[in-house]
């Protein structure tokens, strides 16, 4: 009879820390939970010079079946903090989506169909070798304290922080902290022990989620079935992870029992239906899931910010929940190091909530369409998602309707208060409040990818065709000066001259001034978090200033 | 806001349109004519392609029920 074998996970040793020896140690920053997103955080106050304490209660990396596609933008942020290399290396790359209705494919997509981006669209990979890797990276990184079986039993805000109650092996301990940021999963402790509501839905459905390790033929692609022929009634999805480890999904109803589904013995057979009689696979994790999506009403609570799973649940159809959290803390990390150093003012943490909160609102429509196209509602969900199904045989437009899960791309922040608008007239290209798009360049010889020259600074993005000399080098030069450090990024279709301390990026297939629909002379403001915050067809030192001013929350 | 949906009378034999919406569901079960009606409001929706007359449509068709 088969049998489940799990991943062997490492298992990180509880250490006593001194600060468990009498009198309540006080720490710049704790971050509560060490999953992907707290990991994250971590990481990233530590690029920007800020310690940070990491509490989790397990001793372990994620366990069983769970994230498994991270996005392009979320590669390239943890590219950004030095630890994409071990991902890339071992997840699956994937752009094409396919959708099947019966037997027949509908609808296929590239999520991705143009050339000159370092990352695809997604990788694939297991969510316990992400948190390795991101482990194994903040154990390496200036400042960060992993401390294991720490669990957070109590919490009592204050104006200038928060006193924290530690529970270990060894017993609880005190520990205050100037900024707590809480991590700590969908079943937040620190939600649930500030009594804060966390609304929204739950989706009246069972997925049979399995994990089965097989040497198979199926190309890296999502893959996607309404009524597929081999499991009566639902919806299946098949993706490849790493180490021939492949997701498959099937939908169960409301109406199935989850402890008896997650038998072998009926698992088995559902696989065997869809795979073929003549398949060899293992079990490698079995679960069934309900799905939900909520959020909380606030994410900054004073000296307490709330990001990822704790902050907001989404269903996993259009993989945005590890993806967003991500992104959550790349947005606050800048902030919270700016407040915290006293170059901005502490309402630049409120923008983290008001963007961070579309964000999420728009992850949650996104999923919540999702999951309405495929746990239909109602008699009349049903018949038109049926209807739509049956007209995307032959109509392309119906084709556009089918939804199997709108896949994680970034939020775009329109009404940002960080952002200056529009002055000049701009084509397609990344508006204010929009990330900054990848391009391939030449740096120092060697080439190199536009995004990576922009680092996670302030940023002076200039587009040139000749030498910047005189009044507008000086210019350019005070900006390193400013409260807020500007590093400057020329991009040219040749070698120029560029002022002393400025980076040169050549962009000799001219994709980088394609996608930013840049003329010589054309300045892009980016944030430490690579969003656009301003731009211009022309440089113009004081409008750079107030820009700047106004993206740091002055 | 102006109205954008049409409803004043558009057909210049509104009595054949009207006979053949109805032939269509002939010989139909109630199963059939539903998916029929369903995929027949996809196709018409996306012919008018614009979400501010679908909206107005779908007030109207809701009024009273
Ligand atoms: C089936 C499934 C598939 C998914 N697929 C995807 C996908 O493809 N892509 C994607 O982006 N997302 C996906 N997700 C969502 C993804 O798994 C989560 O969004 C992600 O794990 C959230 O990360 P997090 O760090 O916020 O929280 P978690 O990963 O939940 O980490 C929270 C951490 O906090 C710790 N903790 C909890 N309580 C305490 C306490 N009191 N004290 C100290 N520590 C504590 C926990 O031990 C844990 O380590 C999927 C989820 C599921 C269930």
């Amino acid at each position: 009879m088969a049998t489940v074998t799990p991943h062997a996970a490492p298992v990180y040793p509880y250490r006593r820390s001194a600060d468990q020896d009498g009198g309540v140690a006080r720490r710049k920053v704790v971050v509560v939970g060490a999953g992907p997103v707290g990991l994250t955080a971590a990481l990233g106050l530590s690029r920007h010079g800020i310690p940070a304490v990491v509490i989790d209660d397990d001793d372990t990396v994620s366990v069983g079946s769970r994230a498994i596609c991270y996005a392009k933008r979320t590669l390239e942020i943890w590219d950004r903090l030095g630890t994409a290399s071990p991902l890339m290396a071992k997840g699956v790359t994937w752009n094409i989506g396919k959708v099947f209705f019966g037997r027949d494919p509908v609808f296929a997509f590239d999520l991705l169909p143009e050339r000159g981006h370092q990352f695809p669209a997604f990788i694939n990979l297991q969510q316990y070798y992400l948190e390795e890797a991101l482990v194994d990276a903040a154990a390496r990184s200036a400042g960060v304290e992993l401390r294991w079986r720490n669990r957070l039993t109590g919490i009592a805000p204050a104006r200038d922080g928060a006193r924290l109650t530690i529970d270990t092996p060894e017993g609880p301990y005190e520990l205050d902290a100037d900024w707590v940021i809480a991590c700590d999963g969908a079943r937040s402790a620190t939600r649930r022990l500030l009594g804060l509501d966390f609304k929204g839905k739950v989706f009246e459905d069972r997925f049979l989620i399995a994990d089965v390790k097989m040497r198979a033929a199926f190309p890296s692609e999502r893959w996607f079935w309404f009524e597929p022929p081999f499991h009566d009634g639902g919806s299946a999805l098949l993706h490849k992870q790493a180490d021939d480890v492949w997701r498959i999904d099937l939908q169960l109803g409301w109406d199935a029992d989850p402890e008896l589904e997650k038998k072998p013995e009926r698992v088995v057979p559902r696989l065997r239906a869809m795979l073929g009689p003549d398949a060899r696979f293992d079990l490698e994790w079995v679960s069934v899931y309900t799905f939900q999506c909520r959020r909380l009403d606030r994410f900054r609570h004073g000296r307490v910010i709330f990001a990822g799973d704790a902050a907001h649940q989404v269903s996993p159809f259009g993989a945005r929940g590890a993806n967003s959290g991500v992104q959550d803390v790349d947005n606050l990390t800048w902030k919270l190091a700016m407040v915290s150093a006293g170059t901005a003012p502490d309402t630049l943490l409120d923008s983290y909530d008001s963007e961070r909160v579309e964000a999420a609102d728009e992850n949650i429509l996104n999923s919540t369409r999702a999951t309405d196209f495929i746990t239909p509602k109602g008699a009349a969900s049903r018949l038109f998602r049926d209807a739509t199904l049956a007209l995307a045989r032959s109509a392309p437009f119906a084709r556009r309707l089918v939804n199997s899960g709108r896949l994680s791309v970034p939020a775009v922040h329109r009404g940002s208060p960080l952002s200056t608008p529009d002055r000049d007239a701009f084509g397609p290209s990344p508006a204010p409040g929009t990330v900054a798009a990848d391009a391939p360049v030449v740096r120092d010889g060697a080439a190199g990818w536009l995004l990576s020259a922009l680092g996670g600074q302030f940023v002076a993005l200039i587009f040139a065709d000749g030498p910047v000399t005189g009044a507008a080098a000086a210019a350019l030069r005070s900006l390193a000066h400013a409260p807020a450090p500007v590093r400057v990024v020329f991009v040219a279709p040749r070698s120029v001259v560029a002022p002393d301390g400025a980076a040169l990026c050549i962009d000799a297939d001219g994709l980088a001034a394609q996608r930013y629909d840049a003329r010589p002379g054309t300045v892009y403001l980016v944030r430490p978090d690579q969003i656009v915050a301003a731009r211009w067809r022309s440089f113009d030192i004081a409008a750079v200033v107030a820009a700047l001013a106004r993206a740091a929350g002055r | 806001m102006t109205a954008k949906l049409r409803s004043d009378p558009a057909f210049a034999d509104p009595d054949a349109f009207y006979q053949l919406l109805i032939e269509a569901h002939d010989g139909l079960n109630e199963q059939q004519s539903a998916m029929v009606n369903a995929k027949l409001i996809l196709i018409f929706a996306n012919h008018i392609g614009d979400l501010d007359v679908i909206r107005e449509a779908l007030a109207a068709a809701k009024a009273g029920v």
